[in-house]
């Protein structure tokens, strides 16, 4: 796939920022693609061009027990393999080109695919793995090992829908208007760093963690190195990418709740856990001790989506923006208030998060999956 | 001449303007009234980031939230909150004293880098804490900032010195703070007889030798 954007002496940095928005009903209430573009449209200088997407969740009820592979390929061979290792290792229930509105504004696709698909009894069992494990190996291998081809949304009644473009073109591209979910993120992506390609558009998604990203990192290598020895690789070209992975690994496979996440990866700085009382200086000391090279450094402002919920963070300097609206059983949550008030006037509610505040709201039905469940609030 | 209507999110509304009022009822873009010369801005709901960015003269009123921006002049009033880093760099050179005033409560960072003008945050509403984040008063050497509180930060840096505000203190501040009653509707009585704190910078313990002694 193309590389777009880097300049003529080869360098990758173009100084920038990116958009981030979302949309999320407490009750549920499954809402079609069509709002979440509306919103993230009036940040539209704030991308661009070279990077828009979009998750939903609740989106594949009809296959809500199947895993949803998204797979970007580069080319027909990329396909066979990719298909292929599939067959070996997954029971393909269904699967189809994801339909797509062609459009000027939108060019060079790679072939886009979607598979929704169970692990083989007998594979699973041979590997003694749990299921997301299983699912989380096969996704690196492919990702890894099969040139041009990328599994980059891979959870379960979700998916994520991204590409080249300004995000407003990305959501008439992928037609989201005829899918319907309970919560949706999107960006808009104005690359820094790295050179904006399909696979490097956010969100970025590991099961059905997605994330989405404005800032950068600049513990961007600590952290690779730290989670490349817990069998991830990162080879997407961008540094949101480790965000993805540090979520994975702490909460399903550390058992962290999220607050706790938020604590490691935006963890306060010593002179604030000072001054808090003693059982808490000790619970966020242990935290930035045991997970110190987790810690994310930099600028960021990100939505995580997760079955059943949202989080929203800021590094804990925010030297990013973000500001949560609520109105009744909806949330939104974005990089500017005026993307909220463009879909929603009239909130009850409308505040800025402090850095390092952990924001979550889970389905009213779900609350008690973190640790406090519902809402996080200071103040 | 038929008056000019904003959108929704619109950047850069007043950039520059040296003259005239602009009303605002839809939240704006970043970077409201940057460089504003003069002109006066009023926003009857939110305002977002960067609002009087580099602002050199004139009167931006929010009659919401927001923060203020690397000020060299003229005067911001925030009937709410301000969010991090509000007054950053600000600066003074003569009669150029940029003036920010916050009703309620602001974010870390307040005056972070502050070379000059005057900060009042009251802190309506918080009176049982300190009304600002953390951080307040970071690499500040120069200018002064008002907190309205009984409640003076734990985590000041070394290069900010605080005291309780006497009379001769208040001269600065006392105008400002009329002047955000009377927009905003305030009692400016009951507000002046409150108890204040004075940050200002610590000139024995000054900000360049954090880095480099030279």
């Amino acid at each position: 796939m193309l590389k777009e954007g880097r300049s003529a002496a080869g360098e990758n940095r173009i100084p920038a920022g990116c958009a981030v928005s979302s949309i999320f009903s407490r009750s549920g209430k499954r809402l079609d693609g069509s709002e979440i573009v509306r919103s993230i449209s009036i940040m539209h200088e704030r991308s661009n061009g070279l990077g828009g997407g979009f998750a939903g969740y609740g989106i594949y009820p009809e296959y809500a027990e199947q895993y949803a592979f998204h797979v970007f390929y580069n080319h027909q061979k990329a396909k066979e393999e990719c298909e292929a290792f599939l067959n070996r290792h997954f029971d393909l229930v269904n699967l189809s080109k994801i339909p797509i509105r062609k459009m000027p504004q939108i060019t060079d696709e790679p072939l886009i695919w979607r598979y929704f698909v169970t692990p083989l009894h007998t594979k699973l069992m041979e590997s003694q793995l749990d299921e997301d494990e299983f699912v989380v190996r096969c996704v690196n291998r492919v990702n890894t090992e099969i040139d041009g081809a990328y599994i980059y949304s891979s959870g379960k009644n979700m998916g994520v829908f991204k590409a080249v473009g300004f995000p407003e073109d990305v959501g008439r591209f992928y037609r989201l208007e005829e899918y319907a979910g309970y919560c949706w993120t999107a960006h808009g992506r104005y690359p820094t760093n790295t050179p904006g390609w399909w696979g490097g558009a956010h969100p970025f998604a590991l099961l059905d963690h997605t994330i989405v990203h404005n800032g950068e990192i600049s513990s961007y290598d600590a952290n690779r190195r730290c989670i490349e020895m817990y069998g991830y690789n990162c080879n997407l070209l961008t540094d949101t990418e480790v965000i993805t992975y540090i979520f994975d690994y702490l909460v399903r496979r550390q058992g962290l709740t999220l607050e706790e996440v938020a604590n490691v990866i935006a963890a306060p700085f010593w002179t604030t856990i000072q001054n808090r009382p003693p059982k808490e200086r000790e619970r966020l000391t242990y935290l930035r001790n045991v997970y110190s090279s987790l810690l994310i450094t930099g600028p960021f402002s990100i939505l995580v989506g997760f079955t059943g919920g949202l989080m929203a963070l800021n590094d804990r300097l925010k030297l990013r923006s973000m500001v949560v609206g609520e109105k009744d059983d909806m949330v939104y949550i974005a990089s500017e208030e005026s993307a909220i008030r463009v879909v929603q006037p009239d909130l009850d509610r409308v505040w800025s998060p402090a850095g390092g505040e952990a924001v979550i709201y889970t389905l009213d039905r779900v609350k008690g999956k973190t640790a406090k469940g519902g809402v996080n609030r200071a103040h | 001449m038929e008056e000019k209507v904003y959108a929704l999110g619109e950047r850069y509304i007043g950039a520059g303007l040296s003259e005239g009022t602009i009303v605002l009822d839809k939240v704006p873009g970043n970077a409201l009234g940057a460089y504003l010369d003069g002109g006066v801005i009023e926003v009857h709901c939110n305002a977002q980031d960067a609002t009087g960015d580099t602002m050199n003269d004139g009167e931006i009123s929010v009659f919401g939230s927001t923060a203020g921006y690397a000020m060299r002049g003229g005067a911001i009033y925030v009937r709410d909150d301000a969010g991090y880093r509000a007054g950053i760099h600000m600066k003074e050179y003569k009669e150029k004293v940029p003036a920010l005033v916050i009703g309620g409560r602001t974010g870390s960072f307040l005056g972070e880098y502050q070379a000059g003008g005057v900060i009042v945050v009251l802190g309506i509403g918080s009176e049982d804490r300190q009304p600002v984040g953390n951080f307040c008063g970071t690499g500040m050497h120069g200018g002064r900032i008002y907190l309205r509180t009984e409640h003076l930060p734990k985590d000041l840096p070394e290069q900010v010195s605080a005291r309780k505000a006497d009379e001769s203190d208040m001269a600065a501040a006392a105008p400002l703070i009329r002047r955000w009653a009377e927009k905003f509707g305030g009692d400016a009585k009951a507000l002046l007889a409150s108890s204040y704190y004075l940050l200002t910078p610590n000139t024995k313990n000054p900000y360049r030798q954090l880095y480099v002694t030279n």
